[in-house]
């Protein structure tokens, strides 16, 4: 980690971490302006709050400095609303003039955004969006997913580990949008394709109270695993009710990572349990580098890190990296985009070396990990298996992949045996 | 407390010919939106052009609202499928003209539909049952992903070369909401706009008089859902780009809102209520995240000190003396 | 599949109750104060983080409950005579400014308690789930059907054995006599606002140990309860029962049978209903 930076001013750090104030336009030799849109409002605050403290918990530690130059950092929220999102993000751009724009947790807001800096060439990094076509069928050159991963991305390992446990018949349950089509398409495809079988897929809206009528088909579906991806209030419900309906100790429950996510679990009992999911990042990993974050990220937020602190966190370091290989000329977007492609993240709170693929989509060492409890008596993500070096693409040939239709509730790749 | 005791849905009848101040008045507005886009930098300009495309959602909520004597709570919603069906179009490589006149009359036809089912209620029965309806609406474009997208939406580019300025567009905009503004004038003040007003003040009158309540109720919806497609068209020509929350509650109550703190029957306060609006919330969030808040404290003063909104509580300041 | 359908059944019932202790609170101060409280989604939400904060300080989940209905019954206080007494007599500026209170309150709570999900702490004798019938079911969910049927014949008690029960059933049929008898109705008034807010915080609580409180828990049972009134028809006991059950039903029904039109199937009937019977199945013209 670079410290010739750090404690360079205590004055730089007062700048950030300020919540939106009106902007004066300055001159280009100025600071670096980055534009951060968080949710601060609406159904995903908590997350975004966390994206927000992640974000400038980097800077907070590296002088409010970024690549040598003074950081300011611009936090709009967008609502959870792709409409305030774009907005927010025009007013960033124009009025504010960034240099760069950061951020958004919902697809549906990154979509907006991406949809938008299309037309403009504006860097956009995404460490929390994992809309698979950003960096696949409609990739955009300037929208690139530093420290983040691709939906399906994850679900590919864990249908090869569900395989190897001799698991022969899944259910899934997801929630009915892309993202959720996604991730259970990605593993989908790849147990069937393997000798797997999807004996139901059930998709129920987004913020469904009330888990109990697919439990009572999960029930009878004959499913020796069950596959779930849920993000937020409904992930802590699926796994209380899955628990309070008795199925916890008959089918084993695994999933995709936002399920087990410190943000989710952190307000739960023992229903979570020995869950099972992969990801990127294990907080309970014995990685120093992984150690050192979740240490001081709990000493300053008095909570272990999420998804959302820790994904912002290293994108930062990802942007700050590769900034410094152009000596801080963040108005030249061509060279800085093309550095950002080129930069490994080293030493960054995910404890591997991390590098993009050539669409703009991190290659990872992917964890297999179990909610356990750690020492303190608080559960965490503890890895217990590892595949390594995988891309979005799996090991299929990206053109190849890229001609089948993008996941979605009528296509989930699913073999005919 | 006001001391008006008119309800925000029956507010005293416009007059019907416009008065010197009224005039000036609006002189003075037109004026402004014609020179403002060249004043300031280039993002006011887009919250301009939001201004002017929620002033005729806030218009065509006046109309049932402020002529009628209903309050809908379901515009959002209308005004919300004409921009899912123009962005639809354009993702699907139609034409954009097309599509713009594919989306106006979807929304037409949900108006019409709305109104067949709402014209029998009144009050907060309409309030309500409007509600519900814009809530199917919704509904269906979150949960028919293969159609709508979704929760994440569709992105089209609906907006042809030569407007994708911010400057050219304002000035498109600022040219057909001039002469939706017109054709919505001379409607509120034709003999059916007339008739309208009648049924708001007495519908057993103008029953007795022969006239056909629900055949004028229903028309004066369906016109309405006119109006709100055209503003949703020109929303989906701003942002290329729609999702559920474009046709969601928050939206039906924000232009309701609009209505309402322009005046209700005053057609014109429309522009003023979208500008308060949508004006505040830009500044607001420059300072503070808890937009939710003043939103809802507006919402609560107004009720409670200027139900007949900021032109009603003008006139009434400046009658008093 | 006859386990299945008994089980399906059973979670409609009990999604059922809840509804109905929530929306038999809107219920009451519909029919009689003439206000569509649209901020009773926002006193639901806030009766669950009160129920939460004061069960898990306390670990008692009774306190919890009773926390939750007091506090909320104090709010109902506030807004009836704090903001509610500017407006009466019009029923739409009464609706527009509980929706603004609803923006303010939800906004309010999630900055007290930040945007996490809770979940109420249930009592030990409460976890798990029992077998009968050949069935596996959570103990608390029959807790919330059993306590949904203690709430109506409670509520039924109330409005058919109590003099104040007397006087808000002829206050729903016509607020003229009561007045007219020489009865403070806003006194009346005011106790009937804070029973119905109580229950919206009772239900806060009960919903809270199953369904979660999360920001956005407002709106959904905001407009289920609309859809049980709106269904049942204004004022009606026996309507919110009624309601509550179709729409715990068709919410069940929808989900399973007919996930891409899960909303339709409960807002379809209600719209159907509102525009052919106005008032409700049991509504009254006042």
């Amino acid at each position: 980690m670079d410290r010739r930076t750090f404690l360079k001013t205590s004055v730089a750090a007062a700048t950030v971490g300020v919540v939106a104030k009106p902007y004066i336009a300055r001159a280009q030799s100025g600071p670096i302006r980055v534009g951060l849109l968080a949710p601060l409002t609406g159904v995903v605050a908590a997350g975004g709050r966390e994206m927000v403290d992640g974000f400038n918990m980097y800077f907070e530690e590296h002088g409010g400095e970024l690549a040598g130059r003074k950081v300011e950092v611009i936090v709009e929220d967008d609502a959870a609303n792709p409409d305030t999102a774009l907005q927010k993000a025009r007013r960033l751009v124009e009025q504010a003039n960034v240099h760069m724009l950061a951020g958004n947790l919902l697809a549906n807001t990154g979509l907006a955004v991406a949809n938008y800096v299309k037309g403009n060439g504006m860097p956009y990094f995404i460490p929390i969006i994992a809309a698979d076509d950003l960096t696949q069928r409609s990739r955009i050159k300037n929208v690139i997913r530093v420290a983040g991963y691709t939906a399906s991305q994850f679900s590919r390992p864990l249908a090869d580990w569900a395989l190897k446990q001799g698991y022969k018949k899944v259910a899934t349950v997801s929630q009915d949008y892309t993202f959720g089509h996604e991730q259970c398409g990605g593993f989908a495809q790849y147990f069937t394709e393997n000798g797997g079988q999807v004996v139901a897929q059930y998709w129920h809206p987004l913020n469904t109270s009330d888990f109990s009528p697919y439990l009572g088909q999960l029930a009878n579906s004959g499913a020796d695993v069950v596959f779930a991806m849920e993000t937020g209030a409904d992930a802590t419900r699926l796994m209380q009710q899955y628990a309070s309906f008795g199925l916890k100790g008959q089918i084993p429950l695994i999933g995709a990572m936002n399920m087990t996510d410190q943000s989710v679990i952190r307000t739960m009992g023992d229903e979570v349990e020995g869950v099972i999911v992969a990801a990127h990042f294990s907080e309970g990993s014995s990685a120093p580098e992984t150690q050192g974050f979740v240490s001081s990220y709990q000493k300053k937020f008095n909570k272990l890190p999420s998804l959302y602190g820790f994904s912002m966190y290293s994108g930062a370091m990802w942007i700050d990296e590769a900034l410094k290989n152009i000596k801080g000329n963040a108005e030249d977007r061509e060279a800085f985009i093309a550095s950002v492609m080129k930069t490994d993240l080293a030493g960054s709170p995910l404890g591997q070396t991390v590098k993009l693929d050539s669409f703009g989509n991190p290659i990872y060492d992917v964890h297999i990990r179990k909610v356990v409890k750690n020492r303190d008596g608080k559960y965490w993500n503890r890895p217990i298996d590892v595949y390594n070096s995988v891309s979005q693409f799996w090991k299929y040939d990206p053109a190849t992949y890229m001609k089948q239709p993008p996941y979605s509730r009528d296509f989930q790749g699913i073999k005919k045996s | 407390m006001s001391t008006s005791s008119s309800a925000p849905a029956s507010s005293t009848p416009a007059r019907d010919g416009l008065g010197k101040v009224a005039l000036i008045a609006i002189a003075v507005g037109v004026l402004a939106f014609a020179v403002l886009p060249l004043l300031v930098p280039t993002y006011q300009v887009s919250i301009l052009t939001e201004i002017l495309i929620f002033a005729v959602l806030a218009m065509a909520v006046d109309i049932l609202a402020g002529y009628t004597g209903r309050t809908p709570l379901c515009h959002g919603a209308i005004f919300g499928v004409a921009t899912y069906v123009v962005v639809y179009w354009s993702q699907q490589g139609g034409a954009p003209v097309t599509g713009l006149l594919l989306g106006v009359a979807a929304a037409t036809l949900v108006g019409a539909i709305f109104g067949l089912l709402a014209i029998r209620t009144s009050g907060v029965y309409f309030l309500l049952l409007t509600l519900a309806l814009g809530m199917i609406v919704w509904g269906v474009c979150l949960r028919w992903t293969s159609v709508t997208g979704g929760e994440n939406g569709l992105r089209g580019s609906v907006r042809p070369e030569m407007l994708a300025g911010h400057m050219p567009f304002y000035y498109a905009v600022f040219a057909v909401v001039g002469l939706i503004t017109f054709i919505m004038w001379r409607f509120v003040r034709s003999p059916f706009g007339l008739t309208l007003r009648g049924i708001r003040d007495s519908e057993s009158r103008m029953r007795a008089l022969g006239y056909n309540v629900s055949l004028h109720l229903f028309l004066a919806f369906t016109i309405s859902g006119f109006f709100a497609g055209l503003a949703g068209a020109l929303y989906a020509m701003f942002n290329d780009f729609v999702s559920p929350s474009t046709v969601a509650l928050s939206q039906s109550v924000e232009g309701l809102l609009m209505a309402i703190t322009g005046g209700i029957g005053t057609l014109f306060g429309a522009f003023i209520g979208a500008a308060a609006i949508i004006g505040l919330e830009n500044f607001v969030s420059q300072y503070t995240e808890r937009w939710p808040t003043v939103l809802g404290l507006m919402f609560i003063l107004i009720m409670i000190f200027a139900p007949q909104g900021v032109i009603g509580r003008v006139r009434d300041l400046v009658r008093r003396r | 599949m006859s386990g299945l359908n008994a089980f399906q059944l059973l979670n409609g019932l009990t999604f059922a109750a809840l509804l109905f202790i929530v929306a038999s609170g809107f219920t009451l101060i519909f029919g009689l104060l003439r206000i569509v409280n649209l901020a009773h989604g926002a006193l639901y939400l806030l009766g669950g983080y009160l129920g939460y904060a004061a069960a898990s300080a306390t670990g008692s989940f009774l306190v919890g409950v009773l926390a939750a209905m007091a506090g909320v019954a104090v709010c109902g206080l506030i807004l009836d005579r704090g903001l509610l007494r500017f407006v009466r007599g019009y029923e739409l500026r009464q609706v527009l400014l509980t929706l603004g209170v609803a923006f303010v309150l939800n906004d309010m709570t999630l900055v007290i308690f930040g945007g996490d999900t809770y979940t109420v702490p249930t009592p030990d004798f409460l976890k798990g789930a029992v077998r009968f019938w050949g069935l596996f079911y959570p103990k608390y969910r029959l807790f919330v059907l059993a306590l949904g049927v203690v709430v109506f014949i409670a509520l039924w008690v109330l409005l058919n054995k109590t003099r104040l029960g007397a006087l808000i059933r002829a206050g729903v049929d016509d607020p003229e006599i009561i007045a007219a008898m020489g009865i403070n109705i806003r006194k009346v008034f005011l106790l009937t606002f804070m029973l119905g807010a109580a229950l919206a915080g009772l239900g806060g609580a009960v919903g809270g140990a199953f369904l979660t409180l999360y920001p956005s828990a407002d709106s959904e049972i905001l407009v289920f309860s609309l859809a049980v009134v709106i269904i049942g028809g204004r004022g009606s006991l026996v309507g919110a029962a009624v309601g509550a059950l179709i729409v715990g039903m068709l919410n069940t029904i929808g989900q399973v049978m007919f996930p891409e039109f899960a909303y339709f199937v409960i807002f379809g009937p209600m719209a159907a209903i509102l525009a052919f019977r106005p008032l409700g199945l049991f509504g009254k013209a006042a």
